[in-house]
């Protein structure tokens, strides 16, 4: 397997990006509905619903509401899935039914430029979501500023985490339907077990141990420490872990997909 | 002056070797046709073309270039046309055109100045808004060749450009690839259909498991190998055998068909039919098709 070299990133990776972007406009009014209204249903599922019966939460020397605990959560979760199911169905449609990558690579473009334009959209498409969901969130007064402006550049990094992860799949998937297995087996249990919906702390001590080493758990908690304006030291691991394993992830999934692809 | 240059191209999949050391050139403003059956390698020369699959062996040039070290300025420089239909179903026509002149750094305004002129060519232009999904296969294929002009390439490469089409939708491209051809465009077209090979292209090869069977201009190649007339003769009995034999004919024998290959003048085919048998006996010119077969067999592939 080859790595890629850094000398065959051009400019052209926007265009790539550009192709995206232009039929996520057309359809934006279609788009924009995820990710503005999960987070209402949720809020009012939890906030409504559940929050009653939990009532508030011990965190760091302070005491939130289970609502305002779970909003960043779900924007963490939103990064995650947004960037994710964009690099592992759509490129995948995108690479073996619709042939698009075969159409760019009759330009100059190469496929290193086209595996990194379309994870750069998928991180693009985490950060419009979190905008967006962080829009209504601030609206139920559950996010506070301008501790919250750090999920812009989290939501860049996490996504394209989530992006070449997904990217990875998609190198290796046989087909379309294989895709549930990285789900059932990563994503599904990340989302409820990444200090999503109730703190690591409740869990046992070998399964917190396991629970840190998930991608999802450091997002969440650098979230939350935005919405929250709970900042220490310790993120910084987090930012490190997400840092460096992006670091690593978006060359392997580069070097994976050039290996499925070239023949 | 040579646009394109093949030495010895090679390319190998494990044992199978797709493409065993194939070479020619094409000139500028000529259309060169690289002909052969299913799995020949053609599509495999073509993609080594534009650097999409590594080559094992020999070298490339374009426009003087070297792929290895000028890829970028070549693929700038060229139009491809790919077998299978990988039109943007998310976009409409027009911004099929619009949006791959992007991927060439090409302005936008001229992009859509351009767009609309190839439109016009190809008469698209009252569907210049419609959804690719609803289009039939030979508008297709028409936006496809659009599409790989608008870049207004040095060199077009067509792999198997009407495959799958009806008659009309096929003429129609011939006749917008005749006219591309008095404009000067270089093309290099892959088909295995021979009256498409006839119609369009100055010289060819004929390919066959990876090499090269055959070079020349279709005419002077039928005209040799073959000859002008191909007399086809169907159930024959032995009184016709036993005449062609005693004429020293070249005879294809298919069992329920013979197939006799002829050179200038009907006097063979006028004392047969007077003399032996009339009924079943078709004198017709020889074609590219009848040497296609010649020196690929007639065994069914795949």
């Amino acid at each position: 397997m080859n790595w890629p070299r850094p000398t065959r990133i051009s400019h052209r990776t926007w265009h790539v990006w550009q192709r995206n972007y232009s039929v996520y406009k057309q359809n934006w009014k279609i788009s924009f509905i995820p990710p503005l209204l999960e987070p209402l249903f949720y809020i009012l599922a939890f906030g409504l619903g559940l929050a009653v019966m939990i009532g508030d939460i011990e965190l760091g020397g302070r005491t939130v509401a289970y609502t305002t605990f779970i909003a960043p959560a779900l924007v963490a979760v939103a990064i995650m899935q947004n960037a994710f199911f964009e690099t592992t169905f759509n490129s995948f449609v995108r690479m073996y039914y619709q042939k698009t990558f075969d159409a760019l690579l009759t330009t100059p473009l190469n496929l290193e430029e086209v595996i990194l334009g379309e994870m750069l959209w998928a991180a693009t498409k985490s950060l419009i979501a979190t905008v967006l969901m962080t829009i209504v969130l601030t609206g139920f007064g559950l996010i506070s500023y301008p501790g919250a402006l750090l999920l812009l550049p989290l939501a860049l990094l996490g996504g394209l985490f989530f992006a070449a992860l997904g990217m990875v799949c998609t190198a290796l998937v046989p087909g379309i339907e294989m895709f549930n297995l990285p789900i059932f087996l990563g994503i599904t249990p990340m989302f409820l077990f990444s200090g999503t919906f109730f703190p690591l702390a409740n869990l046992p001590n070998w399964a917190q141990q396991v629970a840190w080493w998930l991608p999802l758990t450091h997002l969440v908690a650098l979230v939350r420490a935005g919405t929250l304006q709970m900042l220490d030291a310790s993120l910084w691991l987090s930012v490190l872990y997400l840092a460096l394993t992006t670091a690593f992830l978006v060359p392997l999934a580069i070097a994976l997909m050039v290996r499925r692809i070239v023949r | 002056m040579a646009i394109l240059k093949v030495d010895n191209l090679c390319k190998h999949y494990g044992r199978l070797a797709a493409v065993d050391g194939i070479s020619f050139a094409v000139q500028r403003g000529e259309c060169f046709g690289l002909l052969g059956p299913n799995g020949a390698g053609k599509t495999t020369t073509i993609r080594m073309l534009y650097g999409y699959t590594p080559r094992d062996a020999g070298s490339l040039n374009l426009f003087d270039l070297d792929i290895d070290r000028d890829l970028r300025a070549i693929k700038r420089r060229i139009g491809i046309c790919q077998q299978e239909d990988s039109l943007d179903p998310d976009l409409s026509v027009r911004q099929n055109l619009v949006g791959f002149a992007r991927y060439f750094d090409i302005k936008k305004s001229e992009a859509e100045d351009r767009a609309d002129e190839l439109l016009r060519f190809f008469a698209l232009e009252n569907r210049a808004r419609d959804n690719i999904r609803i289009l039939s296969g030979g508008l297709k294929r028409r936006l496809m060749l659009a599409r790989a002009l608008v870049n207004s390439p040095d060199l077009l490469i067509l792999d198997e450009p009407t495959t799958g089409l009806d008659p009309q939708s096929r003429q129609l491209l011939w006749d917008k690839l005749a006219e591309l051809k008095s404009q000067g465009l270089t093309t290099l077209l892959t088909t295995h259909y021979m009256e498409e090979a006839e119609r369009l292209c100055d010289r060819l090869v004929i390919v066959d498991h990876g090499h090269i069977l055959i070079e020349g201009k279709p005419k002077a190649l039928v005209r040799q190998q073959i000859g002008h007339s191909v007399l086809e003769i169907t159930e024959p009995d032995a009184a016709v055998r036993d005449f062609l034999a005693a004429e020293h004919c070249r005879v294809e024998d298919l069992g329920q068909r013979l197939l006799v290959q002829l050179d200038d003048g009907d006097d063979l085919f006028l004392r047969l039919t007077r003399e032996v048998r009339a009924e079943g006996c078709t004198l017709r010119p020889a074609t590219l098709e009848d040497l296609f077969l010649k020196l690929t067999g007639r065994e069914l592939r795949e």
